[in-house]
């Protein structure tokens, strides 16, 4: 977060420098199967963000020493490509994608049924290939519907959707000025069909009023990201 | 009339009846994980579906399917897990001194233990029957809790595959290949000319002269082109 500054990123009518509404969000495209040789894959877009997800599996846990007797562990790695920030990342895990990869394991284990499958693995990588901002957010929610593509067992999907504070106003999915600029970043991850929180971050101070309505806005955006995935995942095999 | 909606060539959809009636049928309905499928009173849950506080909840991606009082959700894609009876064709992936170890593409190794296998050898010997690389036309015999699985060699047919070729495919796509009561499978292998033996697990045996193997192998790229929904 850059703190308090001056740019001035809303009017006082509450459009947004792109244009949008403090409640609305950015475009979203989403594709299954686009990964031919995993079991499941999904590519999103969202605003200029983009990730591709792969999901293999299930499979043997290897090294042995990971595998568990009674459930199935996620292997989970988010990563973003060289070439996806205009400052060019350096190749390889950091200490950003660590935290991501933790968080999102976390998240997707409490939808995944792990204990139907005993000492396997399912390996799931995100690969963000451009980015703007909420790229942990496209990678949660690219992640569920690659899963779901893959037929693996789970008890929801999960939506993952920011908000957040600028000029003092609270709006809903960040992009790249407002989230710099801004001064708080709640990204939350969702379970559409019965509301619950699998993951729940904050970045800056919001008041109790704001973190309502930081709130409210993330659970509305992700019914209708929840539209598109179930619409993303009933295409891909309509024939 | 009954004043149900009506397709006109001007406005032909799917919501309107307008892909006839196989288009209500139920198991023609698509299934993502989390969607509700209603008051679990009355119904049993089958494959992919869970209870939740009285609600009957689709675990998978796949279609409904409604039999009697189980509601289950056939999966559209998935890995192949092992089931005892079926037939599946592995490859010998390693050997001990008493056993083989054959791989079905499924998440574990089946285990193939000399006492199941071809032939009797000397303890040591496994090599001399099967090495690792080979295929054979196998039956799993058990599935253990933890997912290991034990293979048999005993019984008709089941032999190490010498001659032809093994084709792989999804396995949600054998129904297509097979057909309604093995008729397109019958029909492929008429003209074709080739002997095909489809196995559980997705692979297919495909023996004969080199033009059918090629012919068959067309065949089943063109169907797993059109599942993807004619992406490549």
């Amino acid at each position: 977060m850059g703190g308090y500054g001056d740019v001035q990123m809303i009017d006082e009518n509450g459009v947004r420098a792109d244009g949008r509404g403090p409640g609305d969000i950015r475009p979203i495209t989403i594709e299954t199967g686009v990964v031919p040789v995993a079991d499941g894959s999904c590519r999103m877009t969202w605003g200029t963000n983009e990730a591709i997800v792969a999901v293999y599996g299930p499979m043997e846990a290897h090294p042995r020493k990971i595998q568990r007797q009674d459930r199935a562990v996620l292997d989970v790695a988010y990563n973003m490509a060289p070439f996806s920030t205009t400052d060019r990342m350096r190749p390889g895990f950091n200490r950003r994608s660590r935290e991501v990869s933790k968080v999102t394991q976390d998240a997707l284990e409490s939808v995944v049924l792990l204990e139907l499958y005993p000492r396997s693995k399912i390996r799931i990588s995100i690969e963000i290939v451009s980015a703007e901002a909420g790229t942990r957010c496209v990678g949660l929610t690219a992640a569920s519907v690659a899963l779901a593509d893959a037929g693996i067992p789970m008890t929801d999907l999960v939506v993952s959707v920011a908000s957040g504070k600028i000029n003092d106003v609270v709006v809903c999915d960040l992009n790249k000025e407002e989230d710099n600029y801004g001064e708080a970043d709640l990204p939350m991850g969702i379970l559409p069909n019965s509301g619950e929180l699998v993951f729940l971050q904050m970045d800056g101070d919001l008041s109790q009023d704001e973190f309502k309505q930081a709130w409210k806005y993330n659970m509305d955006a992700a019914q209708e990201i929840h539209k598109l995935m179930v619409e993303a995942l009933k295409e891909g095999d309509s024939q | 009339m009954n004043g149900g909606p009506v397709a006109r060539p001007d406005n032909m959809t799917k919501e309107n009846g307008a892909a006839g009636p196989q288009g209500n049928k139920r198991g023609n309905n698509l299934a993502v994980p989390g969607d509700d499928l209603g008051d679990s009173e009355g119904f049993e849950p089958g494959h992919g579906v869970l209870v939740m506080s009285g609600r009957l909840k689709a675990l998978k991606k796949g279609r409904i399917m409604e039999k009697g009082r189980l509601i289950s959700v056939e999966p559209v894609h998935t890995r192949y897990t092992p089931r005892p009876g079926d037939l599946v064709i592995g490859f010998i992936e390693g050997c001990t001194n008493n056993l083989w170890f054959v791989e079905l593409g499924a998440p574990f190794n089946a285990i193939l233990p000399m006492s199941l296998g071809p032939g009797k050898v000397d303890f040591g010997g496994t090599r001399s029957l099967m090495d690792v690389g080979d295929a054979i036309l196998c039956r799993v015999q058990e599935v253990e809790e933890t997912h290991s699985s034990v293979v048999t060699m005993k019984g008709m047919g089941l032999r190490k595959i010498r001659s032809g070729v093994i084709e792989e495919i999804d396995p949600h796509l054998l129904g297509r290949i097979i057909g309604k009561g093995g008729e397109t499978l019958r029909r492929m292998k008429a003209e074709t000319e080739c002997r095909i033996v489809v196995a559980d697990n997705g692979r297919m045996w495909i023996d004969g002269e080199l033009d059918g193997i090629l012919d068959v192998r067309n065949r089943l790229s063109e169907i797993s082109r059109v599942s993807r929904g004619g992406r490549n």
